[in-house]
Order: C-alpha cells, then structure tokens, then sequence
C-alpha cells in the first residue's frame, strides 16, 4: 500500500507530536526530521488543526502539539483526511461494475480494501506509539542478551 | 488446583479466578448485551469444554467482588505449517468497566498461562468490521499473521 505525499506528512506530524502530548513543535522541526518540505507541512498541519487533531500554539517557543485523543484517534482517521482508503467511488471507476467480469474483480479488490480499512481503523495512535516503545524496549533487551 | 490471581485496579480489588458454573449466568448475559444473543445452551456446553475441563483456560474478572468480565482461551496444534499457539476463544468485558484495564489483565493473564504451556504465539479471529475488539487486540500489541482466513457458502 503506498500513501500520498501529503498523508506521510500528516501522519509523521501526528505521531510526532502525539509522542509528548506537552511537547510544542514548529513546522520547521518536524519537516527537518522527516526531511520535507517546510511549506507543503504547513499546509498539511492547517489540515489537521481543522480537523481538531493538533492545535497552534502562539507566542516564544510555539508551535503545534496534538489534541486528539490517543486511545480513540486511528491511522484511517489520519489517512482519511488527505486520501481515499479504498473508496468505492475509485474502485468502480477502475473496473466496470456493469460486466461480470468487473462486478468479479470488484469483489476481489472489495476484500483488499475492507482488510485495509479495518487494518487502519483499529490502530490507535496511542497503540503505534505504545508498540514502537515495546519494540524498542525488546531490541534492547536482545542486544542486552546477546 | 484452582486458579486465582488478586491484583488492584484504581484502588479497587481485581480478581481473575477460573470460572465455576454459578458465573454461567453473567457469562451468558454479558454477551447477550455485547452481541445481541442470548445463548444460554452454548455457554453451558462451552464452559463443560474450557471451564471444569482441561481443555483450556476459562477466567473471569471481578472488580471489588463484581462481575467484569472474562476470557477463553485454549492451545491449539494447527496444519499448514504452524506450530501449535494459543488461541483466544472469546473475551467479554462488562461496558461500564470499559478502559479500565479489565481486558488487559484478562489477556495477560491467559498469555501468561499459553507462555507456561510453552507455546511462543498468541492469535485470535475477529469480524473485521468487530472494531472494538480489533483495536482492544491491537492495543496489546497482536498484528496481522501470516495466516488468511478463507470461508465460502456451502448451499
């Protein structure tokens, strides 16, 4: 599955700054660190403030922080600001729902977006975030180990 | 010997016990309230299976002496090429102790009991469209396996 340019961007912002809720970055930390553009995240973070998932912060040493809600904000919920996760709309522009032939691959290409909508519907920021710790931490206690 | 374990939850006193057939009653109308089925036969014959047998793991959940919840599970040998894991059967939690870790411990519990057993994988299946407890396993670190669940109608 490959995300737009403009997603990326949105969800490395989110996850960044869903990593320290406290913590205020500005556009210009987090485009440094994913390497991308400075403006294209501008406007990708007016999005999410739109969107209620990060908030600007005036004033010396501002920037964004997230204020959605950890436990109920998923990926899909990102995602699905700046692209379409397998919409019907594209897939029956991509096959003629008219023949049996189309209506047959429909079905098909159906079962791979209901496995991805799911996928990305039921991870939580909060469980990205909670599973990139738990990673970390059994890496060090293998390398501890070896 | 029977199972039980005491922890604390917010202040409160968490018990996690093997189920006994005084539970069958809770058990059965939780699920009712989470699925919308009320099957009092099924729960008997699936508490004889998991509950005062040794097939596998049937544990309840009391938050201060009160019904919470609970959670089946049994090891599994399977084919295709996969060694046996543990299986979460099902797992119910009362909606009003929602987020307040009764599942989590439930399903530490049982990976607990499958790590003892000896086995090195936990899976489950879920309707994809079950988002809440597709988020639930998630939040305890389970992804997609290797495994694809294939069914077709048989008429």
């Amino acid at each position: 599955m490959k995300l737009q340019k403009a997603t990326y961007c949105a969800l490395y912002s989110v996850l960044e700054l869903a990593r320290d809720p406290e913590v205020q970055l500005s556009a210009t930390d987090i485009a440094e660190k994913y390497n991308i553009s400075a403006n294209h995240l501008a406007k990708v973070l007016r999005d999410l403030g739109r969107a209620g998932l990060v908030e600007s912060v005036r004033g010396a040493g501002g920037g964004y922080r997230f204020s959605g809600n950890l436990k109920r904000t998923t990926l899909y919920d990102v995602i699905h600001l700046f692209e379409d996760v397998g919409g019907e709309n594209e897939r029956n522009r991509d096959a003629q729902a008219d023949t049996d032939i189309g209506n047959a691959l429909n079905l098909v290409l159906t079962e791979i977006d209901e496995i991805a909508i799911a996928t990305l519907g039921s991870v939580t920021i909060g469980t990205l975030l909670k599973t990139m710790r738990w990673r970390t931490e059994r890496e060090q206690r293998e390398a501890q180990n070896a | 010997m029977a199972f039980r374990k005491e922890t604390q939850i917010d202040g409160a006193v968490c018990v996690i016990r093997d189920a006994d057939e005084k539970d069958l009653a809770s058990v059965t109308d939780l699920h009712a309230y989470n699925t919308g089925q009320h099957k009092p036969d099924y729960w008997n014959e699936t508490y004889h299976r998991y509950g005062d047998s040794n097939e596998g793991f049937f544990y309840v959940c009391e938050i201060d002496g009160t019904f919470a919840g609970f959670i089946i599970g049994e090891i599994r040998a399977w084919e295709f090429g996969s060694e046996p894991c543990g299986w979460v059967y099902t797992i119910g939690v009362n909606p009003e102790v929602r987020l307040k870790q009764v599942g989590t411990r439930l399903f530490e519990t049982v990976s607990e009991q499958f790590s003892k057993a000896g086995v090195g994988q936990i899976r489950t299946m879920l309707h994809r469209k079950d988002n809440l407890n597709l988020s639930f396993f998630r939040s305890q670190g389970m992804m997609g396996g290797p495994y694809i669940e294939l069914e077709m109608p048989l008429d």
